[in-house]
């Protein structure tokens, strides 16, 4: 039975069992621990990968699989647990020496040198040299090239990488990983940004890798990829250890409750509405090579789900919406009333707010107070004489705070000393103290623990009830279904499908957002 | 060893810590307090100095020097906190000074009458400002190298308008003399000087819109985090040129102030105080990342700076020499903050080696 | 269409915009040099004299200093970092070399080692202040430029030295020529030529474009961050002090104002040699050129008896196009290989 206690955290059944001698793990973390001031990113976390595997590495946003990876190449240090390599005990001081360990790290976020060209990208610090220890340019290029001819891509090594898609930036890091030649190789969700195509050609190398007797672990939201390609499974919740599996030996349902804890029905609070007027009607909203000819409306008493792939251009309407991006063409009415393009104090006027989804850069002012944070989108309000009344900040912050139950020392605190949940309460205080009309939230609960992601959907379903109009984006699929009065799909910038919440499930919306059908409930 | 990341990386130091009391604002504002309170002691302290070394520091003269000495410099640090708080630079300042002196010598010299003249200058500061400023906000372009340029182009005009002629030159009028005695004459019944006093009024305006107003809080945003204040509708770009052209005005303005307390002027004028401004600026507290300062602050740097001017010259040390004061002072302004970080991460390293062994 | 043709479409796209790319930054330095050959074809047009021997060393002496401290700038400003101290560090050395000549002797070969070592001091000074206490660059350089510029005035001390003081076999580099190029600027060019061969050459100076590129990303790559900020500096320290020798060398004579001011036309010159203000890209050769342009332009002036006062102003502008112009490209070319791309995934 998949839920059998495992003998030691972390380890599981081995992916060889009953194939003879077991042999050596070829990296071992336990019970590894990471915190950031009061923010705990990881408590426990422990996996065992075997030479020849493909682990897959799952938990929700937040559950501290980033944390971990980053343990993993050294870019962390853990305040707790061990790290284990080919029987050793390591303790990486920084990234060249995981590096240099055999670990190789492809990042979710692609980080590249947009000066210089894609073969230094990918050899940086270790660019093949001629004599005189001066970097052989020609090998160099060769070898790229001979990497991407591997993975099935033209791309000119010598081109630099500004302007490269995210995909092709992704393709980079990936032969970046490669041309190392690592024993352990650790993605973390590599083909968010791939076309099904370019995932494809992506697995193939990574059976020729394993093959050649390199683990590789693999994150990815994707669930029938992992059971796909993957041959163990563990599953995180938390920041902490849940268990590993045999792929075989567990299926979607196990896995999903094993990252939710809980049942799905159970999860969500979202209670029948009526709709009302409409509030945002969007026609033809097109951003040239972003996204293309979007339209849809949003009711009063309705949660409307903006969903898809990373990259299909979700947030980018959002902000074009709202108008912290301009628009190339199409319009955005909010009660029958045409926004002026890229306004977002004119959207703000007409009663709109947006919760962004970056809130360290785009929700928050971390280094302002609680009560600043909760005051910056109302200061015209608390103005007296030109200045802002201080007595009426304090209050505003107060009640704001009390409302959504922010737990906090002072309201003088730095916003950046909450916990995310609590600061994204923060955030959704500054807009909601404007009263508005329509709340647009991208990511409501990412990063955000499980406890507090019940109290913020359990917040959106009153703002419903009380008859305002939310536009929700979300890239959980659990959270869209179970909170969502309709979804609009979108699949590289155009909408593919409106679905509402009787037509919603995984299926359809998978297949909506990717074009094929989910292998996964096939 | 390779988590040393250079300063320009600190920024984006590892798990968010990056910019020194990242801990946050109380912190960082608690921190901003025993800055002050620092400059408070060394206003003291120099006071205290000068007294001791020179009978005539603790006069009335002294005051009155040490206002139009430091008055018009003073004058160019307002904008320019405000112009940092938001995480930008404006180099421009003393070649804007110089410009506009230069300008006011020029339509002199050809006859114009003083007040026409005047206006004309600030007018200059303006258009000046407005240049950097939709360089800076509009074009995007980095605003050091924006202003190191028009630092360049703005003197290069002064030296266009003026060449090698000081106005009032032979056969010209000399300046009113009602204006030219703020250079000699104090404020009626004080001692204090007419650009000092400019200054103190100044400084209160910006001290209440930087700390007090929605437009203040703004600014602090923009310096802190860019994308969150476009976020909450805060026009980045608007702001950012009126506060380029606000500098240019002022700029222009402390450039009269110094032609009238000079009773002339060459082209220039002024030469190489921008690197002075910007030092009492950080020297004042204001972080060279936008986002954190006060005006308060800057004040006492002022203060600190024109009260040890004052002295070293009254000691009869070479101004040139004074140089070394000014480099220390902002030494201490960047090293003295960032000691407890450098404490923090030496303790890292530490316990990295001990768990390594 | 296949995947196959899908894929290999956007390479070809991305390599003729890669190619492009190239051209332009090519262009970069070979629009400067055209630049400069106009200047000085047009006002030899009207200035014959403009062509002549001395005027031409008098192009190279008078951008050599600029250019030298530019070498030193552009490795530091290719890290995203900045260095305001260059002009005191000349000044520093120029004197206390000239001093040491006048008072104890010294051999002509140990004035330029100690004028160097001077600098490098003062460069190991400021990279362990950026690199150990993470003091902004800007913030410190410019506390250094103050510092160094009041030690070197105490030190002075209304004092100067004046051109009998000066071994003749040092003030030859200054004035001396080899087949009718100073040895200045001989001195120069292989400074620039060396540098700007390691600049393309070797594993660690690729390491500092990294570095100025994406901090992130070169710490996530285990580029030594610190060491090679900290090495830049050095060589920026030391590069000035040599200048010092060389102003010396140039000037016979020397007070507490040599190089008062350099800084920022230092950092005007390699920005408009194509170095990026924050960091990441740009040339040695570029900036070098960047620094004989202005020169060039000024002579130029003189020469067409145009008044040396719009000099300055026509710097400036011609700042202010340069990274105008920057921008403009960097824009379009980030817009052109997107674009290639972008049109290719809609199909």
């Amino acid at each position: 039975m998949p839920e059998t206690d495992n003998p030691a955290p972390g380890a599981g059944p081995a992916p060889h069992a009953g194939a003879g001698a077991e042999p050596e793990p070829r990296l071992v973390l336990e019970g590894a621990a990471k915190r950031f001031g009061a923010v705990h990113a990881l408590d426990d976390g422990s996996i065992t990968l075997y030479p020849g595997e493909a682990h897959a590495l799952l938990g929700e946003n937040g559950a501290g699989k980033s944390t971990l990876v980053k343990i993993l190449g050294g870019v962390y240090l853990a305040d707790e647990g061990t790290l284990t390599i080919d029987g050793r005990e390591v303790l990486f001081g920084g990234p060249a020496e995981a590096r240099d360990a055999g670990v190789s790290i492809i990042y979710q976020e692609p980080s590249l040198f947009p000066d210089l060209t894609v073969a230094e990208n990918i050899f940086m610090s270790r660019q093949p040299l001629r004599g005189g220890r001066r970097i052989d340019r020609g090998a160099m290029n060769d070898e790229t090239a001979a990497i991407f001819a591997r993975l099935g891509v033209e791309l000119d090594p010598r081109r630099p990488a500004r302007g490269l898609s995210v995909a092709d930036q992704q393709i980079v890091e990936i032969a970046k990983a490669l041309s190392l030649g690592a024993g352990v190789l650790v993605m973390d969700e590599p083909t968010a940004a791939l076309t099904s195509v370019e995932a494809a050609r992506l697995f193939t190398v990574i059976r020729t890798l394993r093959s050649q007797g390199a683990a590789v672990l693999f994150i990815s939201h994707r669930l029938e990829e992992v059971f796909a390609n993957c041959q163990r499974v563990t599953v995180m919740r938390d920041g902490r250890f849940v268990r590993t599996a045999l792929i075989g030996e567990v299926t979607v349902d196990d896995v999903i409750r094993s990252m939710v804890g809980r049942e799905l029905s159970a999860l969500f609070p979202k209670s029948p509405t009526e709709p009302g007027e409409t509030v945002l009607e969007v026609e033809s909203l097109t951003s040239r090579g972003v996204f293309n000819d979007v339209s849809f409306t949003v009711r009063a008493g309705e949660i409307v789900a903006l969903a898809g792939l990373v990259g299909a251009g979700r947030t980018e309407v959002a902000r074009a919406v709202f108008g912290v991006d301009r628009r190339t063409a199409g319009t955005v009415r909010i009660g029958g009333e045409e926004l002026p393009n890229g306004d977002p104090i004119a959207a703000m006027a007409a009663g709109m707010a947006l919760v962004p989804e970056d809130r360290r850069q785009q929700g928050l002012v971390m280094d302002l107070s609680i009560e600043q944070n909760v005051a910056l989108a109302s200061l015209a309000r608390l103005r007296r004489g030109g200045l802002i009344r201080r007595s009426a900040e304090s209050a505003l912050a107060g009640d704001w705070t009390a409302r959504l139950q922010v737990k906090y020392g002072r309201l003088r605190d730095a916003a950046a000393t909450l916990s995310g949940g609590n600061q994204q309460k923060v955030v959704l205080g500054k807009w909601l103290a404007r009263s508005p009309r329509l709340l647009i939230i991208d990511e409501p609960t990412r990063g955000i623990d499980v406890g507090t992601k019940a109290e913020v959907h359990r917040i959106l379903d009153g703002l419903v009830a009380e008859g305002m109009a939310v536009l929700m984006i979300s890239s959980e699929l659990p959270e869209v279904l179970a909170m969502a009065d309709r979804v609009i799909v979108l699949r590289e910038g155009r909408v593919t499908a409106e679905l509402g919440r009787d037509e919603a499930d995984e299926d359809s919306v998978m297949y909506a957002a990717t074009g094929q059908l989910s292998g996964a409930a096939a | 060893m390779t988590s040393d990341l250079a300063t320009s990386a600190a920024r984006v130091d590892e798990g968010g810590a990056g910019r020194p009391g990242r801990a946050g604002r109380a912190a960082a504002w608690r921190a901003a307090l025993r800055w002050e309170s620092g400059l408070v002691l060394l206003l003291v302290a120099v006071i205290l100095f000068g007294a001791a070394e020179s009978s005539t520091f603790l006069t009335g003269t002294t005051f009155f020097y040490l206002g139009t000495d430091i008055g018009y410099i003073a004058i160019m640090a307002l904008p320019m906190t405000l112009i940092v708080m938001t995480g930008e630079i404006d180099l421009s300042v003393a070649s804007m000074l110089g410009l506009s002196g230069a300008m006011v010598g020029f339509l002199w010299h050809h006859g114009w009458s003083i007040w026409p003249a005047l206006i004309v200058a600030l007018l200059v500061g303006a258009v000046g400002g407005a240049l950097n400023g939709v360089l800076v906000a509009k074009a995007g372009l980095p605003s050091i190298a924006v202003t190191i340029g028009t630092l360049t182009l703005f003197r290069g005009m002064a030296e266009v308008l003026l060449g090698s002629l000081t106005v009032p030159a032979v056969g010209d009028p000399q300046f009113p003399g009602s204006l030219t005695q703020i250079g000699a004459v104090p404020v009626g019944g004080t001692q204090l000087s007419y650009s000092l006093l400019f200054f103190i009024v100044l400084a209160v305006v910006f001290g209440v819109v930087l700390h007090a107003t929605p437009l203040g809080r703004s600014l602090h945003a923009i310096g802190l985090q860019p994308e969150a204040a476009r976020f909450v509708g805060v026009r980045v770009n608007r702001i950012k040129i009126v506060l380029y052209i606000v500098s240019g005005v002022l700029c222009a303005f402390a450039g009269i102030l110094l032609t009238l307390q000079n009773a002339s002027v060459s082209y220039n004028a002024g030469n190489g105080l921008e690197l002075t401004v910007v030092a009492i600026v950080l020297f004042g507290g204001v972080s060279i990342f936008g986002g954190r300062g006060t005006v308060p602050g800057v004040v006492l740097a002022v203060a600190i700076v024109g009260a040890l001017q004052m002295a070293l010259t009254q000691m009869n040390v070479d101004p040139n020499v004074q140089n070394i004061v000014t480099g220390v002072l902002l030494l201490l302004s960047v090293v003295v903050p960032n000691g407890g970080e450098i404490v923090r991460r030496a303790r890292t390293r530490l316990r990295r080696r001990s768990a390594g062994g | 269409m296949t995947a196959q043709t899908e894929l290999g479409g956007r390479g070809l796209l991305g390599g003729s915009a890669a190619g492009r790319l190239s051209t332009l930054l090519r262009a970069r330095e070979a629009g400067i040099a055209l630049l400069i050959v106009v200047v000085v074809a047009v006002t030899a047009v009207n200035n014959h004299d403009f062509l002549s021997a001395s005027s031409v060393q008098q192009l190279l002496t008078g951008a050599a200093l600029i250019a030298l401290l530019g070498v030193g700038e552009t490795l530091v400003l290719v890290t995203r970092n900045v260095d305001l101290s260059v002009g005191s560090v000349l000044g520093l050395s120029a004197y206390v070399v000239g001093d040491l000549f006048k008072n104890d002797h010294i051999p002509v070969l140990l004035g330029f080692v100690i004028a160097i070592l001077i600098g490098t001091a003062a460069g190991a000074l400021n990279g362990f202040i950026v690199t150990v206490l993470r003091v902004p660059s800007l913030v410190i350089t410019l506390a250094m430029l103050y510092v160094i510029r009041g030690v070197d005035s105490l030190l002075v001390n209304g004092k100067t030295v004046d051109p009998s003081a000066i071994p003749s076999a040092f003030t030859e580099v200054g004035y001396r020529t080899v087949l009718g190029v100073p040895w200045l600027a001989i001195i120069v060019v292989v400074v620039v030529a060396v540098a700007g061969y390691a600049m393309r050459s070797f594993r660690s100076s690729r390491e500092l474009y990294a570095i100025g590129s994406n901090p992130d990303a070169a710490n996530l790559a285990g580029v030594p961050i610190g060491r090679r900020v900290f090495t830049s500096f050095v060589i920026s320290g030391s590069l000035a002090g040599l200048a010092g020798a060389l102003f010396l060398a140039l000037h016979a004579q020397v007070d507490n104002s040599a190089g008062l001011g350099y800084e920022l036309t230092v950092v005007a010159a390699v920005v408009v040699g194509g170095v990026a203000i924050f960091g990441g890209s740009g040339t040695v050769v570029g900036a070098a050129l960047g620094a004989l342009l202005l020169n060039t332009i000024n002579q130029a002036l003189v020469a067409s008896r145009i008044s040396a006062f719009y000099n300055e102003a026509i710097a400036g502008a011609l700042l202010l196009a340069a990274i105008g112009v920057d921008r403009w490209l960097s824009l379009r070319v980030t817009r052109s290989l997107t674009s290639a791309q972008g049109a290719h995934r809609d199909v």
